[in-house]
């Protein structure tokens, strides 16, 4: 198949279209096909609906509201599209984020705020560490290895607190509360971070090496790239995304709860996935990812708006995903 | 359905038949296949114009070309994976319309693909017989003892004895599951048998079976479409051959009535004087030497070294070991005794980053497996080895990426030139230059090239010959490690043998004639020709 050239020549767009996948997509971990944009047009179709549905979409109220609401879940598909990208999935995200939670509350009134949120980020990132070292040193299967450590991080989440925590810092809820101009704090942080991974992963030999391995990771080891360093890194990140969002969202919600999280991997994979993330490695960025969380987040708020119950918001997040898994699946 | 059906159960009539009828007109048979102006585009490209091809039953038909020319394309549609835009296919004198893989089984058309299909964690008999295991009286479990009987039988039929046909594919050597392969297909007592270079990964003698057992199915009035690079074998094996080229036929001729020269002539449209470069060796100091190297279960005290600008061949079967030396060297492997020496100093690389660092580099024998990474662009394979030529603190300095890898581009005359363009979109003779770009960029001291032709055109193959020559003479020692015999006589100034894990045996350029390589890598001489 590979042999033949005219079987995968490249499809669509005019010269504009080809420039802006060059600027944007300079990896080329796409395959220029429309359905590697097909992230666009869906986003576009969620503002659309969106718009004519209701009045109150497009007030400065819903528009700051939604960008809280999707901080969260955005910071975590980010972890997510990394480890992705390597070929991995995790599914600690959840439980870490409950951690992050815990931490950063619980510590605020011993050490103050910064610190905690420190503490907090530390954490996630050991938890990260230990999934990465299971899968790239000892091998093991991804899924498993993140599946066991979802139920232990969970475990410790509860002995550390079985009841929701409040913190007494008087300033605990800032971070969470403040906005700059239109923009709350929190989402200059989390469209900060998606900056930092898009440069990471287009313009440095590390982030190149972690898309690569997504595709053949016996050809990047032979190329003489430490494979087990990137794949640790991918989950330490993804680690550490999570525990940072776990902070934000207490600070939002000004309490802990140990039950925090529960499921948040389902939003995130789903993120990455709608953003043009190919499970098992082979597609996906930054940008699309962006635009898959921005999307999952106006069909929850759509729905919210609308007063459908949140059962009904499962089922057709869980359409969506299949849809957007089917539109991306391999050619043989 | 009519006319499917008189096919069908002409084709599955009876063997005496078939022979009987085969048998009386063997020489003045009309064709038993006939494609008549096929063509087939895809977005833009053409890749058939208007192909006519004819092949007799009881034939070895040979279809050569460079890459690209359409050999595949013309391979696809007759067993089904795509339809022509336009033409007709004729089967024994009824056109016919193979619309699906089914239905050229059904047809009786089996193809030995260059890609393996084979179910790695499934064992042999399994794969073999796949859709028709044998099963107990209530055919509710599967007979397992006659399941292995029934493999077993089809693998010495074919002439492959040393196969166990209860291991799983995944652990036997890649030449084995060739031939696995190959059981496959003919378990099924095809009519036409396409084999799309089923020698890429065959060792000489395992060849040389391969090559009894189609003269045993040429015997039995099948057709066999034989695609292969190597001419040598088409000039073997085959009754004629038909060259295409850019998606044209150019001719088909008896092999009788064409040589060589010929044939290279037809399939890229010039004369190719000498595929292989002149050489006159200069060598200087040693960059490598093994001292008594080792590694339990697959090679034993190996020792040779490599001097600067000296290319070594080293030569052997599948099997004897010479594959995973190679890997020791680069780090890929772990030795279990001896000692690796790089100018001189004791080196002990644990993985292909040490080997990377120590100067030494190496191009790996499946491109596809283990030496590119498909959906990435051309610039993103040539700077997965040398990110620390192009980045300061961690960062991309894109501008210098970009001129380093633009000048290794053009340098081995990439097409098309494009950084941007997707490894996967490209031929394998260009493929196999992306991967030789990445190992330039690293400048070794010492390049070790494990078939580095493997699967490529003769117009690129002479190429990759200039490019190596050009490399040792600025001073680079070469390992060059092949299973073609003119590559390794053509292109070594000292060629090494080796057997079971063995070295057998050094020629310097002069001794080292195709006879004495593969009587020492048979077994039947051993000898220490050189210094």
């Amino acid at each position: 198949m590979s042999a033949d050239i005219s079987t995968t020549k490249e499809k669509g767009g005019g010269a504009y279209f080809s420039y802006l996948r060059k600027r944007w997509f300079p990896g080329g971990a796409v395959h220029g096909r429309w359905v590697d944009y097909a992230f666009i047009g869906a986003f576009v179709v969620a503002i659309g609906i969106g718009t004519l549905a209701t009045e109150i979409f497009f007030t400065e109220a819903n528009i700051r509201n939604l960008s809280r609401q999707i901080v969260s879940n955005g910071l975590i598909s980010l972890g997510m599209l990394i480890v992705i990208l390597t070929g991995g999935i995790d599914l600690s995200v959840g439980s870490i984020v409950a951690l992050g939670g815990v931490l950063s509350a619980g510590m605020s009134d011993k050490v103050g705020i910064g610190p905690a949120i420190l503490i907090a980020l530390f954490f996630g990132a050991v938890v990260g560490w230990v999934n990465g070292v299971f899968v790239a040193r000892f091998k093991l299967q991804p899924f498993i290895v993140t599946l066991a450590t979802m139920g232990i991080v969970r475990g410790f989440v509860f002995v550390y607190t079985e009841t929701p925590l409040v913190s007494k810092h008087p300033d605990f809820r800032i971070l969470g509360a403040s906005s700059v101009g239109p923009l709350p704090v929190t989402m200059i942080i989390m469209l900060i971070c998606f900056a930092l991974i898009w440069f990471f992963l287009n313009r440095t030999p590390t982030g190149r090496a972690t898309v690569a391995i997504g595709g053949n990771k016996e050809a990047v080891w032979l190329a003489g790239i430490n494979v087990q360093r990137t794949i640790i890194l991918a989950y330490v990140l993804s680690g550490l995304f999570s525990a940072l969002a776990g902070a934000i969202l207490v600070s939002r919600l000004g309490i802990a709860q140990p039950s925090l999280g529960i499921a948040y991997e389902l939003d995130a994979i789903a993120a990455c996935v709608i953003g043009g993330a190919i499970l098992g490695g082979g597609g996906g960025g930054a940008i699309g990812t962006f635009c898959g969380v921005l999307t999952l987040g106006m069909i929850n708020n759509l729905l919210n708006l609308h007063g459908v119950q949140s059962y009904y918001q499962e089922i057709i997040k869980g359409a969506v995903i299949l849809l957007a898994v089917l539109a991306r699946r391999k050619e043989r | 359905m009519g006319v499917m059906h008189a096919i069908f159960s002409q084709l599955q009539g009876g063997e005496g038949g078939f022979e009987v009828y085969f048998l009386s007109n063997r020489m003045e048979t009309k064709e038993f296949l006939m494609m008549q102006g096929i063509s087939k585009s895809y977005g833009g490209t053409q890749a058939l114009r208007d192909v006519d091809f004819s092949a007799k039953s009881g034939e070895v038909h040979a279809i050569v070309g460079e890459n690209g020319a359409g050999k595949s394309t013309l391979v696809k549609i007759l067993s089904g994976a795509i339809q022509p835009d336009t033409g007709q296919i004729l089967i024994n004198g009824t056109q016919t319309e193979i619309d699906s893989p089914q239905f050229a089984h059904r047809l009786g058309i089996r193809a030995v693909h260059q890609h393996f299909s084979l179910v790695p964690h499934l064992t042999v008999t399994e794969n073999i017989l796949l859709g028709d295991m044998p099963t107990g009286k209530l055919r509710w479990w599967i007979n397992w003892p006659e399941a292995h009987c029934r493999a077993q039988e089809i693998i010495e039929q074919i002439g492959f004895r040393d196969i166990d046909v209860r291991k799983p594919v995944s652990r036997l050597s890649v030449s084995q599951q060739q031939m696995v392969e190959i059981a496959k297909a003919v378990e099924v007592k095809p009519r036409i048998l396409i084999m799309d270079e089923p020698s890429a990964v065959l060792s000489q003698e395992e060849l040389k079976r391969l090559f009894a057992l189609i003269k045993q199915l040429k015997e039995k009035s099948i057709l066999i479409l034989y695609i292969s690079h190597r001419l040598n074998e088409v000039f073997e094996i085959t009754d004629r051959v038909t060259v295409l080229k850019d998606g044209a036929l150019v001719g088909t001729v008896r092999i009788q009535e064409t040589d060589r020269g010929d044939l290279i002539k037809m399939m890229v449209g010039r004369t190719l004087d000498e595929v292989f470069p002149d050489r006159h060796a200069g060598s200087g100091a040693e960059i490598l030497t093994l001292n008594g190297l080792g590694m339990e279960g697959s090679f034993e005290n190996i020792s040779f070294s490599v001097a600067q600008g000296e290319i070594v061949g080293l030569y052997g079967l599948i099997g004897s070991g010479r594959t995973e030396v190679a890997r020791c060297i680069f780090g890929a492997g772990q030795p279990t005794s001896g000692e690796i020496r790089l100018n001189g100093r004791v080196v002990r690389p644990k993985s292909p980053r040490d080997a990377l660092k120590a100067g030494i580099a190496m191009l790996t024998e499946d491109r596809i497996r283990d030496g590119l990474v498909l959906f990435l662009s051309i610039r993103d394979n040539v700077s997965l080895a040398n990110f620390q030529l192009m980045s300061r603190l961690g960062i991309l300095n894109r501008r210098r990426q970009n001129s380093l890898v633009r000048s290794k581009v053009q340098e081995l005359r990439i097409r098309p030139p494009e950084m941007d363009r997707l490894v996967r979109t490209l031929s394998g003779g260009n493929q196999q230059k992306v991967v030789l770009a990445k190992w330039l960029l690293a400048r070794a001291k010492l390049l070790i090239l494990d078939e580095p032709t493997r699967g490529v055109d003769v117009a690129t193959k002479q190429e990759i010959y200039n490019i190596i020559k050009g490399l040792a003479d600025s001073g680079m020692g070469i390992l060059l490690i092949s299973s073609e015999m003119p590559e390794i006589l053509g292109m070594s100034d000292r060629a090494l043998v080796m057997r079971e894990g063995r070295l057998v045996g050094e020629f310097l350029r002069q001794q080292a004639t195709e006879q004495n390589l593969l009587a020492c890598a048979a077994g039947v001489i051993e000898k220490s020709g050189g210094g």
